[in-house]
């Protein structure tokens, strides 16, 4: 970094808690394009490239395979079928349902089969033109309904449970049925999957791997080659992009480098092609649903009721997890004392679905949505009124029995709604709408309230390893995993900010398993609360022993009050003329510890999966958000016009990471809701499956006026220096985008039959909106 | 031998010439900071700039060096010849240069992945001559997908670009630029140097007798990666026969080389189409829109070219030629079926002629997609009108894309309304003859009964405003 850079970002982080900087340590390397992402990584001599057959057909049975004429073709070395995996041919996370090469059945299309490792990639391609395969096709199914008639689940079936439904129905005045539908998403990180190995000593293997979980990648390839863990060494340096992605479904292509590196003894590297990660790699999952809403006469919400059918494609990968996640986001922001929320994760033949960006959060809260948006519709009132009335407070409980703590629902709603004048937005809507024939505005409000953990308890801990060199100088591991989330550089600032110094004297390491062990991916919204606290701790271990050092060697006086800031030695509040890097060179000469490492595993936490109930989350983040929509009711098309959200971002250390957290999350669930559509056949095949087929946000497309405020609290939380987690919850805010343009609709058109079928492409809004 | 300066070197390359530009800077030079997104020229990350010495419009006189952003993983490095190619290396210097310091300021960069691609598109606005309002700086990057940031960050980057250009001055450019660490230096010695290889160029003119023709690539590219990369190639791009725009005698004729932006920024076909920066803003983005040739879009016969559709509307002729001789046809007639052209293997397409329209008409372009934007139309639609005093429709040319296996002229729907004027009768009928004329299938643009509503009220988008009395048809369900 140059100088002048370095004072600069120091002077943003000074800034930062005033709200009007912030520190991204990693942008003097994305703009000069000197980042470094697994393709970038200089290629040892030798070098394979690998390509992948993978099924073409969605469903059936391998009856024929001959690769030997293939593998004769100039430049191959090797093809690799199940039979040359040394250990076990498994690559299933949470259940052992997904072989790493398809065996004799395939179930999706797009499950690979045979790897092919040559010189170059022509050479890998024309091999593969040359595999002759022949499979017998069994029969496909897309539907998660079809699925679950067929008793065809991934995992045991849930149920949460709070007070009594049925019974409570009929306490209610007002009771609505009906259905709803979300569809998948594709992650679409700017770097597609890939992975690059190469042999080590002692039958080892060392991987670079784009992955939001080195632990993972590490695990499954020690299975897959039958070797210890300490065998297999995962290093990341950062992702172009992850949103869940590379959360669990980087795995396959570590193990298969590794696999050639291995058996061959020479590096390999597998970078997908755009096409191939789009048609290989599983989704968010698309859900249908059916939900039972009951209020009575003042539109309290007294009894709520619904099923989830999760899409989870061809083998279990995360969907259980994510099912979990459905249910403990099913009432959304609100108090609902009587639920029954059962789901299903349903086996199809689609790529197995996957982590995305909310975990199964999202696709409960579109339900809820809508459940809400059913009976204001009907009850001839706005679904504000219902949203504001059942908004949660302290002390009311969760289907999932944690109590409610320092709730902000309510303070974010009311914060939105005079800050942008919601009455006057409805009104300049309604005079619009009255005026325009052609073109109509529509409006909607979406709460958010998001738990932060993972929700599997035993997943909450990290470590963090600090060196701090004989220099001054400060090296920082973790468990975190870059990928944009801006996870550096606060990671940076805990370390700054606890050791005294600034943060150009801390460089972050990449992320590798054997200086950190046994992490959890990077994902919950989590990485920042766990790797810092880990961070953290191990700081204040090299505090100790520094401080223990100043009182005794400089002040020789075990009672003095000592502090290191801005890199010198502070005594009972005076300076003195030790620097930070006088202090470490002497502390170095006594030879003391200069490494530390922290240990982190989040308190209070827990859940009991045999009763449903527990405390499963550290905190929740709260937000609402205010979205206007203008729907041109001739072509069908739309823009969104404003995006106004109240966010509780805790006490943000970092406003500018935070800030762009909530901006790209906002847009990036617009685009779920509204032209991300994942469209497959019935056959199987993948009909969205590049970037000319499957569209997300370009920068025509988002809202044109997007405000986040953060709601600046200094209440106790158990987030990183009560800075709260921001990754997946404005995502979220997004929802409101589908239900604003669904009012248009119906401001056009009050008959139409538009259904709560997401996303709202510009085809079901013109068919919308001349419905009958 | 392909010749050009790569930032600041000057190459010699006998690299195959249909190879990527992408493919020669990162695995053949090791510039890394180019990335791969798609390979199909949809995301942008691999944006790099193209400096060329190029002709100026029509109406001003003589040349000037001229710097263009390209996707290149499109790019045939054959196009490379003679040119100034700059990857983010190239503007990379001790210092962050203003884009990249915008861009780290703003936090216009999340996971960094796309960055690169950004700064080069920033970076191309900065170097245009004639654009440096904010809403140039956006359209500068209306080809560059980011995952992660929502744009936002990127969009306050680039109203600190615009305001830093201001007091841009419109001579001695370059060394302005370079002072307030737009560029480095080496950019100001950069025409010479062009100048200097196109005369060694000229000297030793490169092969060019190969097989396969080639324009801009962005379409040939992604379909044919493999064959383009290993054959002979016949570049097309920059032959300046082929780039003239003329207007004679009320006939425009359009070279086949002519790119999409070319097209846009000349005055003759800005002064025929008033809208035609509204339709433009619909066709692809900038970086394609700067490789995109008129005719490339025109064999590629894609039922929904959008270029296409807008020529089949004005009726268009193409002259194709074979080097030696050449015959006339309409554009209607070129199509015979899903990628079948009336056209031999040894012919291009020398030029399109239209007719200018009259006074008295009305050109309008319709295009509906998934995403407004930078996206392939579910159904497309042209349309030239010329009214009577009293209504009546004294001759109408139709056409739409996306409802049939090749881009299709309305002929039938256009016979009819010729000489009615319209009510709601008429219009009842000419939608029941255009449903006939199409036949739409469901993929993963849209299913086909959607198509077929949706090319009804894109016809409706083209009648002329307001249609009063018409109000039930026009919302019939």
């Amino acid at each position: 970094m140059l100088l002048d850079e370095k004072n600069k970002n120091i002077k943003r982080f000074q800034d930062s808690r005033s709200g009007i900087g912030g520190l991204n340590a990693d942008a003097p390397g994305h703009v000069t394009g000197r980042s470094i992402y697994v393709d970038d990584i200089p290629a040892m001599e030798g070098l394979l490239v690998l390509k992948i057959l993978d099924s073409p057909v969605a469903h059936g049975t391998i009856s024929k395979m001959e690769f030997a004429d293939a593998e004769k073709t100039e430049g191959v070395i090797k093809i690799f079928s199940y039979k040359d995996i040394p250990g076990e041919n498994q690559i299933g996370g949470i259940i052992a349902d997904e072989p790493l090469l398809a065996e004799n059945e395939v179930h999706f299309c797009g499950q690979p089969i045979l790897v092919v490792a040559a010189e170059n990639e022509d050479a890998a391609e024309d091999a593969l033109t040359k595999i002759k395969i022949e499979i017998d096709a069994l029969p496909v199914i897309t539907d998660p309904r079809v699925a679950f008639s067929q008793n065809k689940l991934l995992s045991p079936s849930r149920k949460f449970k709070i007070g009594d439904s049925s019974s409570a129905f009929a306490r209610c005045k007002y009771v609505f049925e009906g259905g709803t539908e979300t569809n998948g998403q594709e992650h679409l990180y700017l770097e597609t999957q890939g992975a690059y190995a190469y042999p080590t000593e002692h039958d080892s293997v060392k991987i670079f791997s784009s992955t939001q979980g080195p632990t993972q990648v590490q695990r499954t390839t020690a299975r897959v080659l039958g070797v210890g863990m300490n065998k297999i060494e995962v290093d990341v340096s950062r992702l172009g992009g992850g949103f869940g992605g590379k959360e669990d479904q980087a795995s396959a292509w570590g193990a298969m480098t590794a696999l050639v590196a291995y058996i061959l003894k020479r590096p390999a590297k597998c970078i997908l092609h755009r096409m191939e990660d789009m048609r290989m790699t599983g989704k968010r999952n698309p859900y249908s649903s059916d939900y039972k809403i009951g209020l009575d006469e003042d539109y309290n919400i007294i009894a709520y009721e619904v099923t989830f059918y999760q899409n989870g494609g061809a083998a279990a990968d995360l969907s259980p997890a994510i099912l979990e996640r459905t249910l403990f986001h099913c009432t959304n922001s609100y108090f609902i004392p009587n639920v029954t929320a059962t789901a299903h994760s349903c086996k199809t033949n689609l790529p197995p679905n996957t982590a995305f960006r909310g975990f199964g959060g999202p696709q409960g809260m579109f339900v809820i949505e809508s459940a809400i948006d059913h009976a204001a519709k009907y009850l001839g009132i706005d679904a504000s009124v219902i949203q504001r009335k059942n908004m949660l407070d302290d002390g009311h409980e969760l289907p999932y029995g944690q109590i409610i703590k320092n709730s902000e629902a309510k303070t974010c709603w009311d914060e939105v709604i005079s800050k942008y004048d919601i009455e006057a937005i409805k009104e300049d809507i309604d005079a619009f709408n009255k005026q325009n024939e052609f073109v109509k505005k529509g409006m909607a409000l979406m709460p958010v309230c998001f738990g932060i953990s993972f929700t599997n308890t035993m997943m909450n801990h990290a470590r963090a390893l600090v060196h701090v060199y004989s220099d001054g100088s400060v090296g920082v591991s973790s468990g975190a995993v870059e990928m944009g989330q801006g996870v550096n550089s606060k990671l940076i600032q805990v370390a700054a900010k606890t050791l005294g110094i600034s943060t150009d004297k801390i460089k972050l390491e990449t992320t590798n398993t054997t200086r950190v062990a046994n992490t959890s991916p990077s994902a919950a919204s989590s990485t920042a609360d766990l790797n810092g606290k880990a961070l953290l701790h191990a700081c204040n271990q090299i505090n100790e022993r520094l401080h223990s050092f100043i009182k005794t060697e400089i002040a020789s006086n075990i009672e003095s009050i000592v502090e290191v800031k801005d890199e010198r030695v502070y005594i009972n509040d005076e300076p003195t003329v030790y620097t930070w890097k006088n202090l470490i060179q002497q502390v170095f000469m006594k030879r003391i510890n200069l490494s530390a490492k922290g240990h982190y595993a989040t308190p209070v936490i827990h859940f009991d999966k045999t009763i449903e109930k527990g405390h499963p989350f550290a905190y929740h983040v709260y937000g609402t958000a205010i979205i206007t929509t203008t729907v041109d009711c001739l072509r069908g098309i739309y823009e969104i016009d404003s995006v106004h959200a109240v966010h509780d971002a805790g006490s943000s250390i970092n406003h500018l990471v935070d800030l762009g957290q909530c901006e790209g999350g906002i847009v990036q669930g617009i685009g779920w809701m509204t032209m991300e559509e994942v469209v497959y056949n019935e056959e199987g095949t993948l009909l969205s499956n590049a970037l000319s087929t499957y569209k997300i946000p370009d920068i025509y497309s988002v809202p044109k006026d997007l405000t986040v405020h953060f709601l600046n609290t200094d209440k106790n939380n158990l987030a990183i220096l009560k800075s709260k987690a921001v990754g997946e919850p404005p995502l979220m805010y997004g929802i409101g985008a589908f239900f604003a343009i669904r009012n248009a609709v119906l401001a056009f058109n009050p008959g139409s039959t538009i259904k709560y079928n997401a996303p709202i492409t510009p085809e079901k809004v013109l068919m919308g909106l001349y419905s009958m | 031998m392909i010749q050009f300066i790569l930032n600041n070197q000057t190459i010699k390359t006998s690299f195959a010439p249909g190879s990527t530009v992408l493919d020669f800077v990162r695995y053949h030079k090791r510039l890394m900071g180019t990335k791969i997104g798609c390979r199909e020229g949809d995301c942008g990350a691999c944006t790099i700039l193209a400096g060329n010495i190029e002709n100026l419009p029509a109406g001003r006189q003589g040349e000037d060096l001229v710097y263009r952003s390209v996707t290149c993983c499109l790019m045939p490095l054959a196009n490379a010849q003679g040119k100034h190619i700059v990857t983010v290396e190239g503007i990379t210097g001790k210092q962050l240069s203003a884009v990249q310091q915008a861009l780290a300021d703003t936090n216009g960069t999340q996971c960094g992945f796309c960055t690169p691609g950004f700064v080069m598109s920033l970076t191309g606005f900065v170097l245009n001559h004639n654009e440096s309002g904010f809403d140039d700086a956006i359209k500068s990057i209306d080809g560059n997908i980011c995952r992660c940031t929502g744009y936002k960050s990127i969009e306050r980057a680039a109203r600190i670009l615009s305001d830093g250009l201001v007091d841009k001055p419109k001579t001695n450019t370059s060394e302005w630029l370079v002072k307030n660490n737009f560029i480095p230096s080496y950019f100001i010695d950069i025409k010479e140097r062009l100048l200097h290889l196109k005369t060694e160029i000229e000297n030793r003119p490169a092969k060019t007798n190969g097989s396969l023709i080639i324009g801009g690539g962005t379409d040939l590219i992604v379909q044919k990666h493999r064959q383009v990369k290993k054959a002979a190639i016949k570049n097309f791009f920059d032959n300046r026969d082929l780039k003239q725009i003329a207007l004679k005698n009320n006939k425009c004729a359009i070279g086949g080389s002519v790119t999409a932006t070319e097209f846009s920024e000349s005055p003759i076909i800005q002064n025929i189409f008033p809208d035609l920066e509204k339709y433009i803003k619909l066709i692809s983005s900038t970086p394609i829109r700067n490789m995109a040739t008129m005719a490339g879009n025109l064999v590629n016969a894609s039922p929904i070219g959008d270029m296409t559709i807008f020529f089949l509307a004005l009726d268009a002729e193409i002259v194709l030629s074979n080097g030696n001789s050449n015959r006339t046809i309409y554009l209607k007639n070129f199509y015979k079926g899903y990628k079948q052209l009336d056209k031999n293997d040894d012919e291009f397409i020398e030029k399109i002629i239209f007719t200018k329209p009259p006074k008295d008409s009305v050109f309008n372009f319709e295009k509906v997609c998934k995403r407004t934007w930078l996206d392939i139309a579910s159904v497309n639609s042209a349309c030239l009108m010329q009214l009577g005093t009293d209504g009546t429709i004294k001759d109408i040319h139709l056409s739409a894309g996306g409802i049939a296996p090749f881009p299709k002229y309305l002929s039938g729907t256009g016979a009819y309304l010729k000489g009615k004027i319209i009510n709601s009768g008429v219009l009842k009928d000419a939608v029941k003859i255009m449903n006939e004329e199409i036949a739409p299938i469901t993929d993963a643009r849209g299913t086909k009964e959607y198509k077929r509503l949706l090319l009804r009220q894109l016809f409706w988008a083209h009648l002329p405003q307001p249609l009063n009395g018409l109000r039930e048809v026009l919302i019939h369900r």
